[in-house]
């Protein structure tokens, strides 16, 4: 449905037409350097820095009165925060929004990506709390940046080992690392492991926007992104196994661990809430016809 | 159950939404009008302005009254309006020694050419609560007025514009004496890079550092300078000159480039602060200087962006308000305010992605305490 309540007074998209440009060129030198982190001058935005406004730049600079829009936090688009940034879009621009991955030509996610795969006509945005994958071993901006500069990647490496010698495993859930091309360690945002596969020659164009950061990357299509990993300690996504969502019965998705507030009980639901809705409705209209 | 799988995130959303309406509006109060939040509560829309980074005191107060005195959401509020006006162009470099003063002391010199100026200060009134503001009337404000008018050897609205005065500089005396650090001439000639259109990169150029401080939270500033004051680093201050006046903006003409044109005035407070002697180039030792400039009339802050104008020159980085990527990275109050309250939103996914690693590495653990 397309919403008739513009707020006037604002410009199409909320900010003005030379900060979406600016943007934009970001978004352009960030494609063509994979994984490469391209600083731009990040606006404020009427939602809180830390509450997504990277992802809603890019979002802005791109979207345009004919798009169809979804937005989701933790894979839900009814949550509070995906609420209300498609508010504030809606408000501003006045364009269709759907639930339907399959029908969105722009998605804003935090956390997640869709369970059902995205195409070569649809661009993904996400919000990023953290850009800078050398965070957890080198506080300084000067420093990761030249160690970028200079692929030196060891003390991630050394990080990682550190973990397995201590922990019997790598301790990273979600954000893990990922080399970009075979060029750039990207940190893929705080997406769970199951999710890092789906970065790997997709056909989408994937964007990242840190708007406190201040840092705009992108996975282009068709592009290499690997998990660190060791050879006798590969990569695992989150284990799932014998469990299923308790509404659609979905044994092939990310589930989240609800507990139930008066018997204790431990239950799983799918983490992405529409795809979980269309499932039950394929299900539930495959029985009414059988 | 949790509320990820529940519809109705709009519903709540606008409930929550009328109830802080209700609780700014439940006591009944007559409604607070803007102009007398602009008025008197001077100095909290200064400061919005200041960290709001827009010079505008009616957006200002009207920001105060929608956030009921949170003067951090109020600078927010300031700071997104400010995102959807178009930048137009950038006024010359202003001079302070045009400043129309209202207040200007030194605490490096009894005389001043000119002399101290107290000006509006609380600085030697005894903090007791007053009783009577709890009585103020109009009368009592017209009564005031009209006394204070006479005092100052003025009728009563008379219409003109009070004249304020102009001062040469404190500092300028101690550089006309050799005693002063001269102004780096490779900083100045600089082109001055505007932080809200280019990324901040370190090391950061002094006007840039600036430009973070002036918009910088009152709050973090001055945390981070007086870790310096206290001992975590080592510069000595002594505050050479703080003024608080209005100071004129002009812009080239646009269709007549050769014409300068005043287009308004706005109110600043400035601090010089004299710190450490350090030696030039010429090995010759000197007083070296921090400066602080921030909208409207707040001193706490501009001393601190002066005292860490002068840490972050410091080339050991010993102690944090040294660190230049420490101080600018931190004291932004809309981005370090928006980042501690994004906690308050569900993070379901990446627990539940830690929470796997957990129970993996405890089985790992439990296995291996098995076979020992």
């Amino acid at each position: 449905m397309r919403e008739k309540k513009v707020q006037s007074g604002y410009n199409f998209a909320f900010l003005d037409e030379q900060s979406k440009k600016e943007i934009r060129r970001r978004m352009l030198k960030a494609v063509a350097i994979p994984g490469y982190q391209v600083p731009f001058a990040s606006r404020e935005l009427p939602i809180a820095r830390g509450w997504g406004t990277g992802g809603l730049q890019l979002t802005m600079s791109l979207i345009g009165p004919d798009d169809i829009l979804k937005v989701i936090d933790q894979g839900s688009d009814d949550v509070v925060n995906a609420v209300n940034i498609r508010k504030l879009l809606v408000l501003t621009t006045g364009v269709r929004t759907t639930e339907d991955t399959r029908e969105a030509t722009l998605i804003q996610t935090r956390h997640r990506i869709p369970e059902e795969p995205l195409e070569d006509w649809q661009i993904l945005v996400f919000q990023v709390p953290y850009p800078e994958p050398l965070r957890r071993v080198e506080p300084s901006e000067v420093k990761t940046r030249e160690m970028h500069a200079e692929a030196d990647y060891s003390r991630l490496w050394v990080y990682l080992y550190e973990d397995i010698v201590r922990w019997g495993e790598i301790t990273i859930g979600a954000q893990y690392p990922v080399m970009v091309n075979g060029r750039y360690v990207m940190d893929p945002s705080p997406i769970p492991r199951w999710d890092v596969p789906r970065l790997n020659m997709a056909e989408t164009l994937y964007l990242f926007g840190a708007g406190r950061e201040k840092r705009i990357y992108a996975v282009p299509p068709h592009t290499r992104v690997e998990p660190l990993q060791f050879t006798d300690y590969p990569f695992r996504v989150e284990d799932f196994r014998g469990k299923q969502c308790a509404l659609c019965g979905s044994a092939d998705t990310y589930l989240d661990e609800i507990i139930d507030d008066t018997t204790g009980a431990r239950r799983y639901i799918c983490s992405d809430t529409a795809y979980c809705a269309k499932r039950r409705r394929l299900k539930e209209e495959a029985g009414e016809n059988a | 159950m949790g509320y990820v799988p529940i519809k109705g995130g709009k519903a709540a959303i606008e409930a929550a939404e009328e109830l802080v309406r209700y609780f700014r509006l439940r006591g009944g109060s007559a409604p607070l009008e803007v102009k007398q939040i602009r008025d008197q509560m001077r100095l909290a829309v200064d400061q919005v302005m200041g960290e709001g980074s827009l010079y505008a005191p009616f957006h200002a107060a009207l920001a105060l009254k929608q956030a009921e005195g949170d003067t951090i959401e109020a600078s927010f509020l300031l700071r997104a309006y400010r995102s959807t006006l178009p930048r137009i162009g950038y006024s010359l470099v202003a001079d302070t020694r045009e400043m129309a003063v209202i207040r200007r002391i030194s605490a490096a010199f009894k005389d001043i050419p000119g002399g101290q100026i107290l000006g509006p200060t609380r600085d030697y009134s005894l903090r007791l609560l007053d009783f009577q503001l709890v009585e103020e009337n109009p009368t009592h404000i017209k009564e005031f007025l009209r006394e204070f008018a006479s005092k100052a050897g003025r009728g009563e609205d008379d219409g003109k514009e009070e004249v304020l005065p102009s001062f040469p500089k404190v500092v300028d005396m101690l550089r006309a004496e050799g005693l002063l650090e001269t102004p780096n001439k490779t900083e100045e000639a600089e082109e001055i890079i505007d932080i809200t259109r280019q990324p901040l990169t370190f090391p950061a150029p002094r006007a840039a550092r600036m430009q973070a401080m002036a918009r910088g939270e009152t709050g973090g500033l001055m945390a981070l300078a007086y870790s310096s004051m206290r001992g975590y680093g080592n510069i000595h201050p002594t505050l050479g000159e703080l003024r608080v006046g209005y100071v004129p903006l002009r812009v080239h003409h646009r269709t007549r480039p050769d014409e300068v044109v005043t287009v308004g005035r706005v109110l600043v407070t400035e601090a010089e602060v004299i710190a450490r002697m350090d030696a030039g180039e010429d090995g010759i030792p000197r007083f070296t200087l921090g400066y602080g400039l921030c909208f409207g009339h707040n001193e706490i802050k501009a001393i601190s962006m002066a005292v860490l104008d002068r840490t972050m020159r410091t080339g050991s980085k010993e102690a944090p308000a040294e660190d230049e990527e420490f101080v600018l990275y931190h004291i932004d109050g809309i981005e370090a305010s928006g980042f501690t309250a994004h906690w308050k939103l569900p993070h379901y996914v990446t627990f539940q992605s830690v929470l796997d690693r957990l129970r993996r590495a405890q089985q790992v653990g439990r296995k291996e305490e098995g076979s020992q």
